[in-house]
């Protein structure tokens, strides 16, 4: 499943870095989130819902931060080319209602299919030092 | 009520298809922080060798959480939605999807565990385009939390 617009496969190798990013989660990414995906669970953006099921105040989607996650993955493997994506969901993001959550993303070649032509890529999601994604895995196929 | 574990193997769907458009994708793409050109200009789509303009990787989220909301609000199920926290998450593209896609989805209950007063549902949404054709498969489990 090679694909032309792909990144190059030749000269990748495992514990390769191909992609970074360090991501401001405020309250209006939630709200701008929650329009574009559909998701209005009142956990995202209401404080007194989200402390009355038992969380410490509003949370980002886990979904936002999984999307965004394969936006840092795309941004090397080029648009269309994340054949797969995984992720368990680990750790809630809480998101101030001034300021933001700053989560940051680190895309590292996990392992390596020549016969494919396919790049595993492991995403390290980290906010106040630990891990919000479990296992946040992306096929990419390359060039 | 915990969730009804004879519910496994339940489908639901296909429903009204989704109309998938570039002002959607567009609105997507700035939402997850998804910067290439492709996501927002049919030129730049074509230059990478697509139709029209190409989806983001997690925007088949859109289409399968409404055909997973008809599991949520199956009473013989019995989710209590504000219970409900999302365990995990899995996306298997067949193609990439684009603008203009007339995409159809069908959601089964592949399992559900139940354990220490939580129940994990597991339901796989099988996403096709206007031809039958397989476009994406999207798995995903819900933490459904036991009332105490």
């Amino acid at each position: 499943m090679s694909s032309e617009n792909g990144p190059a496969f030749a000269g990748l190798e495992v514990g390769q870095v191909v992609a970074e990013r360090e991501v401001a989660v405020s309250r209006d990414a939630l709200v701008r989130y929650a329009g574009a995906s559909g998701d209005f669970n009142p956990i995202h953006y209401n404080d007194a819902f989200a402390e009355s099921v038992g969380l410490p105040g509003v949370i980002a989607h886990g979904m936002l931060t999984m999307g965004v996650a394969a936006s840092v993955v795309e941004e090397w493997a080029g648009p269309g080319n994340v054949w797969d994506l995984q992720t368990r969901f680990t750790r809630p993001v809480p998101v101030p209602a001034l300021g933001d959550a700053t989560v940051t993303f680190t895309a590292t070649v996990g392992a390596l299919d020549a016969d494919a032509r396919t790049a595993r890529v492991n995403v390290t999601v980290e906010h106040d030092g630990a891990k919000v994604l479990g296992k946040a895995q992306a096929v990419v196929a390359c060039a | 009520m915990p969730v009804n574990i004879d519910a496994v193997g339940r489908s639901y769907g296909p429903h009204e298809p989704y109309e998938v458009t570039r002002i959607k994708i567009r609105e997507f793409a700035d939402a997850v922080d998804a910067r290439s050109f492709a996501h927002r200009s049919e030129e730049a789509a074509r230059a990478e060798g697509y139709g029209d303009v190409v989806a983001p990787t997690t925007f088949a989220v859109l289409i399968a959480q409404q055909a997973e909301f008809h599991v949520v609000v199956d009473p013989e199920v019995g989710v209590d939605f504000s219970r409900v926290v999302h365990a995990d998450e899995r996306f298997t593209h067949h193609r990439p999807i684009v603008a203009g896609d007339l995409i159809t989805a069908t959601v089964h209950i592949d399992a559900i565990k139940q354990r220490a007063g939580i129940s994990m549902v597991t339901t796989r949404t099988e996403l096709s385009d206007e031809d039958g054709a397989p476009v994406s498969t999207v798995i995903s489990t819900l933490a459904v939390r036991e009332e105490a």
